[in-house]
């Protein structure tokens, strides 16, 4: 089918990109736009490296059609720092060392935000319920646990 | 991904009209959880998804205690539980669709796409059966109503006839003294397909003590989700007990027919479908008591 030409709103700019009906948002936010942040790793709805905010809502960008963006707002991990410094979920996995490769830590860093807006002060088991469909296969889990926690408390510190 | 054609439809008679002019070589698309891994992985082939997000009929989801719930066929999960008015009425169902896939695939996933895709071990229907809900289908010479029971007949097949579509599943209002309760077992704490699962619904008599109605349905143990009702036959009109829910339990690993995979084997599957439907008919009882 012919391709289309989408208008997705990515961290906060409109944007127009020519897509087919078969792209994923996660080619698209990558080839199309050369936003490279956002990981694939399953390419299946597994894994979670390729979180991202859409209307709002946590996803899996592996998972939705360009096409189904259009007239969308995303928000990408590019999209938490701003000009006065990082995300406090970006700065406390830097603090806490929470990631070795970091293939995973786009979609923890988009999944935590989500969590902590939900939830400021998560339980153990909260974090690793609304976490578990991000997969880590470095860390261990550790400190990435360690990190949530130290970003839930510097954003109550901060709201 | 080959190459595919995308309509989004913005009425039921639009989706009617794209879906039956296509016949089998269309498929709805709704949160596109299952749908887009099958065309990735090509284990689907079709040459158009007809989105129905924007059809309002299948993006509403109303209730009311003495209407129940009507609950639009692409409605993603997370509505459900973040709905405290449903949530409340329906726990049964709430504790399925809160353990469909990660909060990511809740985000997106909807109850009606994990009906249509009718896998056996879906979690989301013996809920459904249990609460004694109605799908209404829409085709291109209008539409008509399917019991859940029925509504799946063997793995990736539904009632439903080429060129129909879900638009909604109804569920009666909550009764008093009434809950359901569905748990599946997997070998982790999330993300993961049923080894098998349980779903029960119980009505309770005015004192709390006697079963009025009972409806049981297990997954992952038949060709499709699996109403069993000779569970409900026997526990109606028994006074609650431990040798009464015990003999259920037998009934349930008596209808189970599960395969042997590598997610668990035949004897364990007929064990775990006793043991579950156990703990479905206890927990249920509870909420029921309140
Ligand atoms: S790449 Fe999307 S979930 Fe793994
Ligand atoms: S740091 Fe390598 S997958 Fe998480």
């Amino acid at each position: 089918m012919a391709k289309q030409i989408v208008q997705i709103t990515v961290n906060g700019e409109p944007t127009d990109v020519l897509v087919e009906p078969r792209d994923s948002l996660l080619e698209t936010l990558r080839e199309n736009l050369e936003m490279t942040g956002t990981k694939e790793g399953c390419n299946n709805g597994n894994c979670g490296a390729c979180s991202v905010m859409f209307d709002g809502r946590l996803v899996n960008s592996c998972l939705v059609l360009a096409v189904e963006a259009d007239g969308k707002e995303v928000t990408t991990v590019e999209g938490l720092a701003t000009s006065e410094g990082l995300h406090p979920v970006q700065q406390a996995f830097l603090d806490k060392a929470a990631f070795q490769c970091g293939v995973c830590t786009p979609g923890f860093l988009i999944a935590t935000k989500a969590l902590l807006e939900k939830h400021p002060n998560p339980s153990e088991h909260d974090v690793r319920y609304y976490l578990s469909g991000n997969l880590c296969r470095c860390t261990g889990y550790h400190k990435i646990l360690e990190a949530v926690n130290a970003a839930a408390e510097s954003m109550r510190e901060g709201a | 991904m080959k190459e595919i054609d995308y309509a989004s439809a913005a009425t039921l008679s639009e989706a009617a009209s794209l879906l039956s002019k296509a016949g089998d070589r269309a498929r709805v698309l709704a949160g596109g959880t299952d749908i887009i891994v099958q065309l990735r992985e090509h284990r689907r082939d079709i040459d158009l998804l007809v989105d129905v997000k924007n059809v309002p009929e299948l993006s509403a989801m109303t209730y009311s205690a003495t209407d129940g719930l009507t609950l639009g066929a692409a409605v993603p999960c997370y509505r459900i539980y973040e709905t405290p008015a449903v949530a409340a009425a329906y726990p049964g169902l709430v504790d399925a669709v809160s353990m469909i896939g990660s909060a990511q695939i809740q985000g997106r996933a909807s109850l009606g796409g994990n009906i249509c895709n009718a896998s056996p071990a879906a979690d989301g229907i013996p809920p459904v059966i249990v609460y004694g809900a109605t799908l209404k289908v829409q085709g291109p010479n209008g539409s008509r109503e399917i019991a859940a029971a029925d509504f799946c007949v063997s793995p990736g097949r539904t009632a439903m006839r080429t060129g129909e579509f879900l638009v909604s599943i109804h569920f009666p209002p909550p009764k008093p003294r009434a809950s359901a309760h569905y748990l599946r077992f997997i070998p982790r704490n999330e993300m993961d397909i049923a080894v098998a699962g349980s779903g029960a619904y119980v009505e309770l008599d005015a004192g709390g003590q006697t079963f009025k109605t009972v409806r049981v349905a297990l997954a992952a143990v038949a060709p499709r989700p699996l109403p069993v009702p000779e569970i409900g036959e026997f526990l109606a009109g028994k006074t609650v007990s431990d040798e009464v829910i015990r003999r259920a339990g037998e009934l349930a690993s008596q209808a189970a027919t599960p395969i042997s995979d590598m997610r668990g084997t035949t004897e364990q599957r007929k064990h775990l479908a006793g043991v579950l439907t156990r703990r479905a008919l206890n927990g249920a009882i509870e909420r029921a008591r309140g």
